[in-house]
């Protein structure tokens, strides 16, 4: 074991951090399908296997649908698993995500988020992702390359420990983190391996030693109680979420929590919302509106499921307003922001009384201006002032 | 073929799959399944399509399988078999395990036909070390029998019902072996349930030549309700089924077809039992005239004539 954690700082697309984290890992199977904007991971991982750099088998399936379902097949022998999707994959692999849950297996899946058709958009969004959130899977949205390698590797030791066995899923911006270079800083193989041995037999799996039946037909005598324990289990991931962010640190150095607070200890105006593009902007709108004398701050989502709704209550506990900023849509909802629809159910049910303002941006990457934000919060001050509050989203960014 | 019995008695004793289970009386498929189970012995791991059989005998907390088993979905065994396959070489590769089972998908005509057919060409493209096998029922029977790729001509099916203008399924029965054959597999073989011997062996067979790739078996397993029939005729009607000539049995044998016993006597049509004897207890037939008959005769004499072409072609 390498006792001494030496880093290597190299430029990554988000892409290839995914793909680095998943070599890092020592997967066993990666099944994949192309689709923009997450092809680039499965190129990559392609290389690696050709290369002999990582000691996996790579299944060229035929569709989305078929890679999760190998992925399945792959977990349910106990192998460590690897895939990636976006967008058309991740709906055509719809029916199989609530399998994955069901049958409790820890599959790992890199999404960055792509608007769905139609019209066709190849360009990023998180209409994916929102559509994914019941599934029952464990899901992050990180920010950066380099939570986007560190987050996989942290997926890895939350899904496979025996008190969780859920799927984790690890989104990000399609294009604008997906495609864009930053520096990160990658550790030796040996050194992540050690962090997330593997264990076979610690989950039950499909052995001839020792036979057993997976993805039975429950009867309604039985299908609730088998759901509760995945809604249990989901919940209870909490702890193991936090145990991992903490070890992580520990072992690797870098800081992690289930959500992201930019000053909002003193902020009267915060603005939620989740993703690289839209956290960065957010944060450089705080700063220009602090130099005019106006207390802003932001709050990131990080773990999106399960939703961290009483750490974003505190987080939020001296805002006047709140403005939560989407990048996908619930057509049809009341309010169409579908993490505003989150707080809002959350903050009721946790007595937040705080006026909430819910606005979208970046649909099929319409460009998100510092300045959109910046305005944002200006709004947000005025509805405040005039004790008037919209009763639809600010279409931010819309011609409308 | 390869010959591992010879006599019913030669068949292993034990018992893979239970009593108890919910299928219907006199049910093909199941007796399909016992028979497949027999010849594959314990080291093997099972992916089983949704349809009947999966929901018949997976009826949580019980199971009535003695072999490792997994459902996931309808359109999607191929691929989960796929998963599982390379799962376990990489981890043998790997010191991980130290596991050989062969890998068998048992699908239904519905999860074969048509939903699966993709994942079921992508597996056997990709050339994954896997038995799969497809019983033929001829419908979508777990939904109450509707009708599939599979569903030959004039059969009654709930969706292809005898009305005042429509009569029965209007198309034809897809041939599936050719489908097969043509991702250049191995072997590949059609059965009966009414032949345990000839099934058996061809299970053994295929399940040899998975070490070379992609086997496939064809199964055919009448079903009591989904035929309109007496529950009692089920390995008799499997057994007309193969001597009237509505359904030879054949193999593919890298690269040279050939049929096999009663199948290779039939190619004289003289040799056949009118098909009259297997269309008339089945209700789903009932409707067709001396007409359709004619008809169907004619479409079984040219699927024959194209059989011996093959058989000529890939001597
Ligand atoms: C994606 C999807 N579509 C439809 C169904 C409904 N369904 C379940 S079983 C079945 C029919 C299965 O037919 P077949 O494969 O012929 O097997 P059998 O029931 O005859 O054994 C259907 C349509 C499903 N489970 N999943």
């Amino acid at each position: 074991m390498q006792r001494q954690l030496t880093k290597e700082r190299i430029g990554l697309t988000s892409n290839y951090a995914a793909a680095y984290a998943a070599k890092a890992a020592d997967v066993d199977v990666i099944a994949a399908y192309p689709i923009t904007p997450q092809t680039t991971i499965i190129e990559k991982l392609a290389e690696f296997v050709a290369d002999g750099e990582l000691n996996a088998e790579f299944i060229p399936v035929e569709s989305e649908h078929s890679a999760l379902s190998a992925m399945v097949g792959a977990s349910a022998v106990g192998a460590r698993v690897f895939t990636a999707t976006s967008a058309q994959g991740l709906e055509y692999m719809h029916e199989v995500l609530h399998i994955a849950s069901g049958l409790r297996l820890p599959i790992v899946m890199a999404t960055p988020g792509r608007a769905l058709s139609a019209p066709i958009s190849i360009h990023g969004d998180y209409q994916d992702i929102m559509n994914a959130r019941d599934t029952g899977w464990i899901i992050y949205i990180a920010s950066t390359a380099q939570e986007v390698y560190d987050t996989i590797i942290q997926a890895y030791k939350v899904a496979e420990d025996p008190r969780v066995l859920l799927p984790v899923m690890v989104s990000y911006d399609g294009f604008l983190m997906s495609h864009t270079v930053e520096p990160v800083d990658i550790y030796p193989d040996e050194y992540v391996r050690n962090y997330i041995p593997k264990f076979i037999g610690n989950r039950p799996r499909l052995s001839p030693n020792e036979p057993i039946t997976m993805g039975p037909i429950a009867t309604p005598d039985w299908y609730y109680e088998i759901k509760y324990q995945v809604i249990r289990a989901n919940k209870d991931s909490r702890v193991i979420i936090d145990e991992v962010n903490k070890s992580f640190t520990e072992r690797f150095g870098n800081q992690y929590d289930v959500i992201e607070r930019y000053m909002t200890d003193d902020a009267d105006y915060v603005l939620i919302t989740y993703g690289g593009a839209s956290t960065g902007n957010a944060k450089e709108a705080v700063n220009k509106l602090r130099e005019n004398g106006i207390r802003a701050g932001v709050v990131r989502i990080r773990l999106y499921r399960p939703f961290p709704a009483e750490d974003i209550a505190k987080a939020v506990e001296g805002a006047k307003v709140i403005g939560v900023i989407d990048r996908a849509l619930s057509i049809g909802n009341y309010i169409e922001g579908p993490v505003y629809n989150d707080i809002a159910s959350a903050f009721y049910t946790l007595g937040v009384e705080k006026p909430l303002v819910s606005a979208i941006h970046g649909i099929s990457q319409r460009a998100m201006y510092i300045n959109d934000f910046y305005q944002f919060v200006i709004k947000l001050k005025d509805f405040y002032e005039s004790k008037s509050y919209p009763k639809n989203p600010i279409y931010l960014g819309l011609r409308e | 073929m390869k010959t591992y019995f010879k006599t019913v008695r030669d068949l292993p004793r034990e018992e893979y799959f239970g009593p108890g289970q919910l299928t219907c009386a006199g049910c093909g498929p199941s007796i399909a399944v016992r028979w497949i189970l027999k010849a594959a012995g314990k080291n093997a791991i099972v992916v089983n399509a949704t349809g009947c059989i999966e929901v018949t005998t997976t009826q949580y907390p019980y199971t009535a399988w003695g072999v490792p088993y997994i459902h996931v979905a309808f359109e999607n065994s191929a691929a989960v078999a796929s998963g599982i396959e390379a799962g376990l070489r990489i981890m043998n590769k790997k010191g991980l395990v130290n596991e050989n089972p062969k890998v068998i998908v048992i699908a239904g005509d519905g999860g074969t036909y048509d939903i699966g057919l993709q994942s079921l060409s992508g597996m056997l493209e990709r050339g994954h070390k896997v038995l799969y096998i497809l019983y033929d029922n001829e419908a979508y029977m777990n939904t109450g029998i509707q009708r599939s790729g599979g569903t030959p001509h004039f059969a009654w099916t709930t969706t292809s019902p005898v009305g005042e203008v429509q009569k029965g399924k209007q198309q034809l029965k897809k041939d599936i072996f050719s489908i097969v054959i043509a991702h250049k597999v191995p072997y590949a073989a059609t059965a009966s349930i009414a032949y345990p011997i000839d099934l058996a062996n061809k299970v053994k067979t295929a399940l040899d030549y998975t070490d070379e790739g992609p086997t496939f078996l064809h199964v055919i397993a009448p079903c009591p309700p989904g035929w309109k029939y007496e529950e009692k005729l089920t390995v008799e009607l499997a057994r007309l089924a193969v001597e009237t000539g509505y359904f030879p049995l054949m193999e593919w044998d890298h690269g040279k077809l050939r049929l096999n016993p009663p199948s290779d006597r039939l190619i004289d049509k003289k040799n056949r039992r009118p098909l009259i004897e297997f269309l008339k207890p089945q209700g789903r037939f009932s409707h067709m005239t001396e007409a359709n008959i004619k008809e169907m005769e004619k479409e079984i004499d040219a699927y024959w004539d194209y059989i011996v072409r093959l058989m000529n072609a890939f001597k």
